[in-house]
C-alpha cells in the first residue's frame, strides 16, 4: 500500500473505465415514456470506487442496470452514452454486449440467495463460469474456483467446494458472489446494495473484503447503496440521486464536509451517527433538514418521561422460549432452538428500552414471547401487575390493549383489503369499543396525531408510502391507548429521512401519551439516539444491559464491542483507522436436545449497567 | 370519488382487475354469452306462444326453422325451444345454487383447516381427501339411485360432491396468509378467531375463491346433466338439459336437432363459465400487474 501510485491511474486521465453521460432511461407506461433516470454523467477512473447513493425510487439500481442494459427492451428506453473503456456500450449489438456481461462488467446484487441456482454445488457454478468465459479446462477451473473461493476469505475452501448454496450464510453466499464476479477479471465490479440484507457484523467483513480485493485485483467499483456509513467506508468520489437526477456529484470527503446541494445535507442530517450522543441524557429527535431550502432545525433533547419510581409497566423475568426441531418418521425431538434464554428484564412508564443484536439473536421472539403471540417454554411476563403468561384467552385479549406491536414491514402489516380507516378501526371494533360514528371520530383524531390527514381513512394502503403506511400502523397500535408498544425493527425497513420522521413521531408520542417501547433492533446508531436503556442481545440471552449512555460510553462484553465496531462510521475522514474486524459467522443457537444452558454470573459495571461473565 | 381515485396513479384493486379483466377477450365474451343465456332462460318463456308441456301430437318431430317452432319439436310435439329455456333455468340455476352451497361448505371448511391447523386442520383436510378418492360421477350416480330424485336433492347432491376443491385451496391460502403481519397484529389487538378467518383472510383469499366459483358452475352444469342423462336427476315432464339429451338418444338418427339443441347449450354454457374463470384468475392476481 506504500507503493507509488499504479501506472494504471495514468491511463485513467485518459480514458475512464466507465464513462456515462447524459445517460437517460426512460419506461413506458400506457403509451407514455416516463423518464426514471434523467440525464447522469459520471466517471468511473481505473481502481476507483465510486457510489451511487440515493433512496429507494431514486433511481439508483436503474442506472447500475442501464449501463448493463439489462432494461426490458419493449418496455424501457436508454438514452445518452455509456462507455467501457472508450468503447459505446449503448450501441453495441447484444451479441457482443452479453460478452461484456460477466467478463468486463460483474454485478453483484443484494440478495445473494436469489442469484446463486439451489441445485448446483458452489463448486460447480464458478468453475462453469470460469470455463464458459475464460474457456479453462475442467480441472484447471476447479483448481481456480477453490483459488477464487479462498480469495474471498471463505474458511476451508477446498472442503466447501461441494456445498450446496443453502449450506452457507448469507455473508457466505455474497462471498461466494464476489467469488462468481472475480472470475473474469472484470475491470468493473457493479455492487448493488450487496450489504444491505447482512448484519452489520457481516457487512462490516463484506465491505473490508471488497476494499482489499480492489486493491489486489486493481479493479473499478461501482458502489450503488442507501447507507451514507457505507459510502463514507468505500467510496473515493460519490454521485447522491435524487427523483432520477444525479443533484450532486463530488470527491466523498467534500460531499461529507461540505456539502453543496439541500438534499445531500438532508440525507446526511438523517443519518444516525454512533457517539453523536455522548454526554446526553435523555433521547433526542432528529434534525429535519428541509430537502429544498437545506434550512434545518435545532432538535433539544425530550424531556424527561420516564416515571421511575411507579411500578413498572412490564416486567419480564427468567423468560426461556424454544423451538423443538423434529425429524425422522415420528418427529423425534434432533435439537431445540434456545431462541430466548432466561432473559430478565423491566420497563417504566415512558421508557424506551432497546433490545439490539443480530439476526437469530432471539429479539424478536423475546417481543412476541412478551405478547404470547408464541408461548415461552418458562419464566413470567408481568405487565402492569398482571401475569400475561398465566392467562386465559378472555384475559390475555383484555390485556392485549394495553400493549401493542409494530412490526418490520409496513408492506406485510397492513390487510391490502381494508381501507386505512378500516384498518385503524379494526382494533377498536375487535374490543366492541366504538360505535360507528365514535369510531370514525377516533380514526380521524389518530390519523392527524401520526402526521396524516383525516381524509385518507377512505383510501388503501397501496397508495401509501412505506413511511406513510407505518404511520398507518402506528395510529392502529395506537387505537385501544396502549401503554405499552413493542417496535419490531419498525423503522428499519425505511429510508434514512422517513426513518428519522418516524423516529422523531415515536418520541413526540412517547412525550404527550407517556408510552413505554420495547423497541427491538439492529441499529446500533438508532438506538442510541432514541432509547433510555440499552440491552444487547447475543444467542438468545441478554449478555449486557443498562443505560444508553454507560452502555454506549463504556461497553464491557466482547460482543457489545465487537457490534459497535462494525457499526459503519458516516465519516470518510476516520476510513483509515482499521477497526480489527473478524471473519465470524453469527453463531447459531442451535443445541442438542440434552443441552443444559450454563448458570450465568454477572457483574454490575455501575448503577443499572449490567453485564455477563464470559470465559477469556 | 371512485372515478378519482381510479384515474390516479394508484388504481384500487377493483378497477385494476377490471381493466386486466377487459383485455383477456375470451373472458368477455363467455361473461356476455352467460350473460345472454340467463337472460333467455329467465325471460324467453314468456315471449314465446309455446308452453314447454304443451303436447301436440300434430305436430311431432318438426324441424327446425319450420313453421312456428323455431328449433322444432320433439316426440310429443313440445316446442324445443321453450323446453331449452326452461331447462336453462333448471340448469344454470342448478349450477349456481351448488357452487354457493359448495363454497360455503368449503370455504368452513378450508378456513378452519388452515386457521388452527394442528389436528383439527389434519381431520378436516384428510376428509376432503377421503371424499375426493370416490370418483365424483360414481359418487353421485349411487347417492342419485338411494335418493329420491327432484331439484332440490339433485342440488345437494352436487353441492356434496364438489366442495372439496374449494377447501383445499382456501385451506392452502389461510394458511399462508395467518403467517403474514396483518394477522398476527389483529391477534395482537385482541381480535377473535373467527374474526380474524373471516374479516382479514378470507377477504385476502378472493381471488382463487372466485375463480374456484366460476368454474364449480360449469362443472355443476355439466354434472347435472350426467345424472339427469342417466335418468336420477330432473324427471320429465319438467325439462333440464341433461334429460332433454337422454330423450333424445332414441331418435338420434330421425331426429338430430333434439340432441344438438341441449348439447350446444351445455357447451356454451360449460365453456363461457370455463372462459370466465380464467380471465377472472388473470384478472384477480396482481402479479399479473406489470405489464
Amino acid at each position: 500500500m506504500t507503493s507509488p501510485v499504479p501506472p494504471a491511474c495514468f491511463d485513467a486521465v485518459a480514458t475512464p473505465v466507465l464513462s456515462a453521460t447524459g445517460l437517460t432511461t426512460s419506461f413506458s407506461r400506457d403509451g407514455q415514456w416516463l423518464p426514471v433516470v434523467r440525464n447522469i454523467s459520471f466517471d468511473v477512473a481505473a481502481r476507483e470506487t465510486v457510489a451511487i447513493v440515493g433512496e429507494s425510487g431514486s433511481g439508483k439500481s436503474v442506472t447500475a442496470l442501464s449501463i448493463m442494459r439489462l432494461i426490458p427492451q419493449q418496455s424501457g428506453r436508454i438514452e445518452g452514452s455509456v462507455r467501457l473503456a472508450g468503447r459505446e456500450l449503448l450501441t453495441l449489438p447484444e451479441q457482443a454486449m452479453r460478452e461484456v456481461r460477466g467478463n468486463e462488467i460483474a454485478m453483484i446484487f443484494q440478495e445473494p440467495m436469489t442469484s446463486l441456482n439451489p441445485v448446483l454445488t458452489i463448486g460447480t457454478q464458478i468453475s462453469e463460469a470460469l470455463v464458459y468465459h475464460r474457456g479453462l479446462s475442467r480441472t484447471a477451473a476447479e483448481a481456480e474456483s477453490i483459488r477464487l473461493l479462498d480469495h474471498v476469505r471463505i474458511p476451508a475452501a477446498v472442503s466447501r467446494f461441494a456445498d450446496y448454496p443453502h449450506h452457507f450464510s448469507g455473508g457466505m453466499r455474497q462471498r461466494v458472489m464476489i467469488a462468481m464476479a472475480l472470475a473474469c477479471k472484470p475491470k468493473l465490479l457493479i455492487a448493488d446494495e450487496p450489504t444491505t440484507a447482512l448484519d452489520v457484523t457481516i457487512q462490516a467483513q463484506i465491505v473490508e473484503l471488497l476494499k482489499e480485493l480492489q486493491q489486489d485485483e486493481g479493479m473499478s467499483i461501482l458502489f450503488i447503496t442507501h447507507d451514507m456509513g457505507v459510502v463514507a467506508e468505500v467510496a473515493d468520489r460519490t454521485v447522491v440521486m435524487y427523483h432520477g437526477e444525479a443533484v450532486e456529484t463530488d470527491r466523498t470527503t467534500r460531499i461529507f464536509t461540505a456539502p453543496s446541494h439541500a438534499y445531500t445535507r438532508a440525507l446526511l442530517s438523517a443519518v444516525p451517527r454512533l457517539g453523536s450522543m455522548a454526554g446526553r441524557a435523555q433521547p433526542m429527535r432528529f434534525p429535519i433538514v428541509d430537502k429544498v431550502t437545506g434550512g434545518s432545525d435545532t432538535p433539544v433533547e425530550m424531556p424527561d418521561t420516564v416515571a421511575r419510581t411507579e411500578r413498572p409497566v412490564l416486567e419480564v423475568k427468567h423468560l426461556t422460549t424454544r423451538f423443538p426441531i423434529r425429524s425422522g418418521l415420528f418427529g423425534r425431538i434432533a435439537g431445540r432452538v434456545h431462541a430466548v434464554e432466561n432473559v430478565s428484564f423491566s420497563l417504566h412508564a415512558g421508557e424506551t428500552l432497546a433490545l439490539v443484536g443480530e439476526s437469530g439473536c432471539g429479539k424478536s421472539t423475546t417481543g412476541r414471547s412478551i405478547l404470547k403471540l408464541i408461548t415461552p417454554d418458562s419464566g413470567s411476563v408481568v405487565v402492569d401487575g398482571e401475569d400475561v403468561l398465566g392467562m386465559g384467552a378472555r384475559e390475555l385479549r383484555a390485556l392485549r390493549r394495553r400493549m401493542q406491536i409494530v412490526f418490520q414491514d409496513p408492506f406485510a402489516s397492513l390487510n391490502p383489503r381494508m381501507s386505512v380507516g378500516a384498518a385503524i378501526a379494526a382494533p377498536l371494533h375487535a374490543n366492541r369499543l366504538a360505535a360507528a360514528s365514535e369510531a370514525r371520530d377516533k380514526i380521524a383524531d389518530l390519523l392527524v396525531r401520526v402526521g396524516l390527514s383525516a381524509d385518507m381513512a377512505r383510501r388503501y394502503p397501496h397508495e401509501f408510502s412505506g413511511g406513510q403506511r407505518q404511520r398507518i400502523c402506528i395510529a392502529r397500535a395506537l387505537a385501544l391507548q396502549p401503554k405499552l408498544i413493542i417496535a419490531d425493527e419498525a423503522v428499519s425497513a425505511l429510508d434514512v429521512s422517513v426513518k428519522a420522521q418516524v423516529v422523531n413521531l415515536m418520541l413526540e408520542l412517547q412525550d404527550s401519551m407517556k408510552l413505554s417501547y420495547l423497541f427491538i433492533s439492529h441499529d446500533m446508531a438508532v438506538v442510541e439516539r432514541m432509547s433510555h436503556r440499552v440491552a444487547v442481545m447475543y444467542l438468545g440471552e441478554i449478555v449486557e444491559i443498562g443505560p444508553r449512555a454507560a452502555v454506549f460510553g463504556d461497553p464491557q462484553h466482547p460482543y457489545t464491542k465487537k457490534l459497535m465496531a462494525a457499526v459503519p462510521i458516516p465519516d470518510p475522514a476516520r476510513r483509515t483507522t482499521r477497526r480489527g474486524i473478524s471473519n465470524d459467522e453469527i453463531r447459531s443457537p442451535v443445541r442438542a436436545p440434552d443441552y443444559q444452558p450454563p448458570a450465568r454470573q454477572y457483574r454490575e459495571v455501575s448503577p443499572g449497567h449490567i453485564v455477563q461473565l464470559w470465559d477469556a | 370519488m371512485s372515478i378519482v381515485v381510479s384515474q390516479s396513479a394508484h388504481p384500487t384493486p377493483g378497477y385494476a382487475a377490471w381493466r386486466r379483466f377487459r383485455r383477456h377477450r375470451l373472458a368477455m365474451a363467455g361473461a356476455l354469452i352467460i350473460i345472454l343465456l340467463a337472460l333467455a332462460s329467465a325471460l324467453g318463456p314468456y315471449l314465446l306462444p309455446f308452453d314447454d308441456t304443451y303436447i301436440d301430437i300434430m305436430k311431432r318431430f318438426a324441424p327446425p326453422l319450420s313453421g312456428a317452432h323455431l328449433l322444432g319439436t320433439d316426440e310429443l310435439g313440445r316446442d324445443v325451444l321453450a323446453r331449452l329455456m326452461m331447462g336453462g333455468r333448471v340448469s344454470l340455476s342448478i349450477g349456481i345454487i351448488a357452487m354457493v352451497i359448495a363454497m360455503a361448505i368449503g370455504i368452513l371448511v378450508g378456513a378452519f383447516a388452515g386457521f388452527y391447523g394442528g389436528a383439527l386442520g389434519a381431520v378436516l383436510m384428510r376428509l376432503v381427501d377421503a371424499v375426493l378418492c370416490f370418483p365424483t360421477i360414481f359418487l353421485l350416480v349411487t347417492l342419485a339411485a338411494l335418493t329420491e330424485p327432484g331439484l332440490l336433492t339433485t342440488t345437494l347432491l352436487i353441492a356434496a360432491t364438489s366442495w372439496m376443491s374449494v377447501a383445499r385451496v382456501v385451506e392452502a391460502q389461510i394458511r399462508a396468509l395467518r403467517e403474514r403481519d396483518f394477522a398476527v397484529a389483529a391477534v395482537a389487538f385482541g381480535s377473535s378467531n373467527l374474526r380474524i378467518m373471516f374479516h382479514e383472510l378470507v377477504p385476502n383469499a378472493i381471488a382463487p375463491i372466485v375463480v374456484a366459483a366460476t368454474l364449480n358452475v360449469a362443472t355443476a352444469i355439466l354434472l347435472e346433466s350426467y345424472v339427469s342423462y342417466l335418468g336420477y336427476g330432473i324427471q320429465p315432464p319438467a325439462a333440464s338439459w341433461g334429460n332433454m339429451l337422454n330423450n333424445a338418444q332414441i331418435y338420434l338418427t330421425s331426429a338430430p336437432w333434439l340432441a344438438i339443441a341441449p348439447g350446444v347449450a351445455i357447451t356454451l354454457a360449460v365453456t363461457s363459465f370455463n372462459f370466465l374463470g380464467d380471465g377472472l384468475r388473470d384478472a384477480l392476481d396482481p402479479r399479473m400487474n406489470v405489464t
